[in-house]
């Protein structure tokens, strides 16, 4: 449905997207992750049509974005960062402009009533944009995606600005809508894109970081549980005995030297498993008394890492 | 195309911009109708008239265009417009429509006066006033009309702030309106030939005299397209930035 091939995006000597590929079939929702400024939206513009590229290619169905504009587009939905609404308007009177603008051929009336009733606006139909809160706006953004019923629908921080009810609302009508339609969202919450993607790319400094299903990336989280120990005693010694035991996958510790409190050791199981017990009988045995002791749960940051690390060995191996 | 156009006709009557562009364009030009017709006697001229409606034009073109492509990038509604499936062209050609329709329908209902005046001064015969040069400055002034709205266009596209682009199109047009002005001061042929030619006001002042100039009506209609096509080149080049 969607494809990018080795596309670049360059400011001046900078690059905001270098040599990004991928490629994304019917009905598959994708999720770009990434922190800020790492080229999600550039890419997303570039498929969009609204920014051209410096090389490479982008091919939507069989249009090219740059060769075939007008093909390409109209088998996109947009929603950019910022909900692009006019305030004067009302919502029925924009939701009308956009099926227009579109070229829309069919039932507009009963199309609109249908994109209206997918996103829950239903009751806001005649009120002014610009008395609509900042969900609701993000809700009529939706809409103005969807309208004309395209095969790819790309949506640029979706939940940005939602409360929490909103946000599980918005999860589920993408998940609603990757039934029959290709969807691609960026976001920088790792929850929302674990409970709504197939696919996760994670881009980084204008690279794709990671390209990998979501399954994989639990597993990935869930693989390794993480504990910070805190521990009074020689350091050697507690390290040389931890990494000893059976269950321990990776040991390490802080810089503190012999403080009072303890030193900071941070200790990964294997396969997940729970060794807070392992640790205290051995500590208990070995006369160096546990301070503080609290699990560590994988953040989105974490993942990131420990994905970028996994590419890079992986890419040692090779060489 | 055609959505683009109603929405942004639609947008002047919205936002309290239509309403005071038509009111004031109104006012004005019924104002320098009383002063230079009916209420001055002797030195009563139609070509006065028109050489201040002219003026009128020029002062009002900016409420029309202050915010047609300003007030899209500030909004990112301009997104939504360069994402669909309209080409840029299209785009801009629409949002000069719709300022042009805004124009022609107040500039006609303003030249109401016109042929009222003049059924009345046949039947009573006070003064003489030409009728053909009061039909040529009409044409002359529906594409001065577009020259500056094209140029404000320009202008409105090369900023996101609309007090900017007002008062950049204002300068742009006074320059542009005035440039002959500065002959009489200047002591260098070829110089005061260019500021001539590119004058808006030197070209009216043939329609004021009663001659029908062609030439300066395809000026004014080259003019507002060159306008146009630099504006859609602002927006490919803003893609490949």
């Amino acid at each position: 449905m969607l494809k990018v091939e080795n596309l670049v995006k360059k400011y001046g000597e900078k690059y905001a997207v270098n040599d990004v590929s991928f490629e994304i079939g019917d009905g598959e929702i994708v999720g770009f992750l990434g922190p800020n400024g790492a080229g999600k939206t550039t890419v997303m513009n570039i498929i969009t049509g609204y920014l051209s590229y410096t090389s490479g290619s982008c091919t939507v169905d069989v249009f090219e974005i740059l060769e075939n504009p007008t093909e390409a587009k109209k088998l996109i939905g947009y929603l950019p960062d910022q909900p692009p609404l006019y305030p004067e308007m009302t919502v029925q009177e924009y939701l009308n402009f956009v099926f227009e603008l579109k070229g829309c051929t069919f039932n507009r009336k009963k199309h609109i009533m249908e994109v209206c009733e997918v996103t829950k606006i239903v009751d806001m139909r005649d009120r002014l944009i610009r008395n609509l809160s900042k969900g609701y706006c993000q809700r009529v953004g939706i809409a103005q995606a969807l309208i004309g019923n395209p095969k790819v629908i790309i949506l640029d921080e979706p939940t940005v600005g939602l409360d929490p009810k909103q946000m599980i609302e918005v999860r589920n009508l993408i998940r609603s809508l990757g039934r029959d339609h290709t969807v691609i969202l960026s976001t920088h919450v790792l929850s929302e894109v674990q409970a709504v993607c197939d696919r996760i790319i994670i881009m980084n400094k204008g690279r794709i970081a990671a390209d990998e299903r979501t399954e994989r990336l639990t597993e990935l989280m869930s693989g390794t549980r993480r504990l910070q120990v805190k521990i009074a005693g020689n350091k050697k010694a507690i390290l040389d005995s931890i990494s000893a035991l059976d269950c321990v996958s990776y040991v390490e510790a802080g810089k503190d030297m012999n403080s009072a409190d303890g030193i900071t050791f941070k200790i990964e199981s294997k396969n997940g498993a729970d060794i807070r017990k392992e640790i205290f009988e051995l500590c208990a045995k070995n006369n160096t008394p546990i301070m503080g002791m609290e699990t560590v749960t994988s953040s989105l940051e974490d993942v990131f890492l420990n994905l970028t690390k996994e590419i890079a060995r992986k890419k040692g191996k090779n060489r | 195309m055609i959505a683009i156009y109603k929405r942004e006709l639609y947008s002047f009557f919205t936002t309290p911009m239509g309403y005071v562009y038509i009111a004031m364009f109104w006012a004005a030009s019924s104002f320098a109708f009383c002063m230079t017709t009916l209420l001055a006697g002797m030195d009563s001229s139609i070509s006065s008239y028109f050489m201040l409606e002219l003026l009128i034009i020029a002062l009002m073109t900016p409420l029309l265009t202050m915010k047609s492509f300003s007030e899209e990038r500030k909004l990112k509604t301009e997104q939504l417009l360069l994402t669909s499936p309209v080409s840029l062209p299209a785009f801009v050609g629409a949002k000069f429509l719709a300022s042009y329709t805004m124009f022609v329908i107040t500039f006609l209902v303003s030249c109401l006066n016109l042929p009222i005046m003049f059924a009345y001064l046949s039947e009573n015969n006070l003064y003489q006033y030409n009728a053909a040069i009061a039909l040529g400055s009409c044409i002359a002034l529906l594409l001065v009309g577009a020259a500056f709205i094209a140029l404000g266009l320009l202008i409105s596209a090369l900023t996101e702030n609309q007090m900017v682009s007002a008062v950049g199109t204002l300068t742009a047009s006074a320059v542009l309106l005035g440039a002959s002005l500065a002959n009489s001061y200047i002591n260098f042929a070829p110089l005061r030939m260019v500021l001539s030619w590119i004058s808006i006001y030197s070209r009216f002042a043939n329609f004021n005299k009663g001659y029908f100039d062609i030439a300066a009506l395809i000026y004014y209609a080259s003019f507002a397209f060159v306008c146009m096509f630099v504006t859609v080149r602002i927006y490919e080049k803003r893609r490949w930035a």
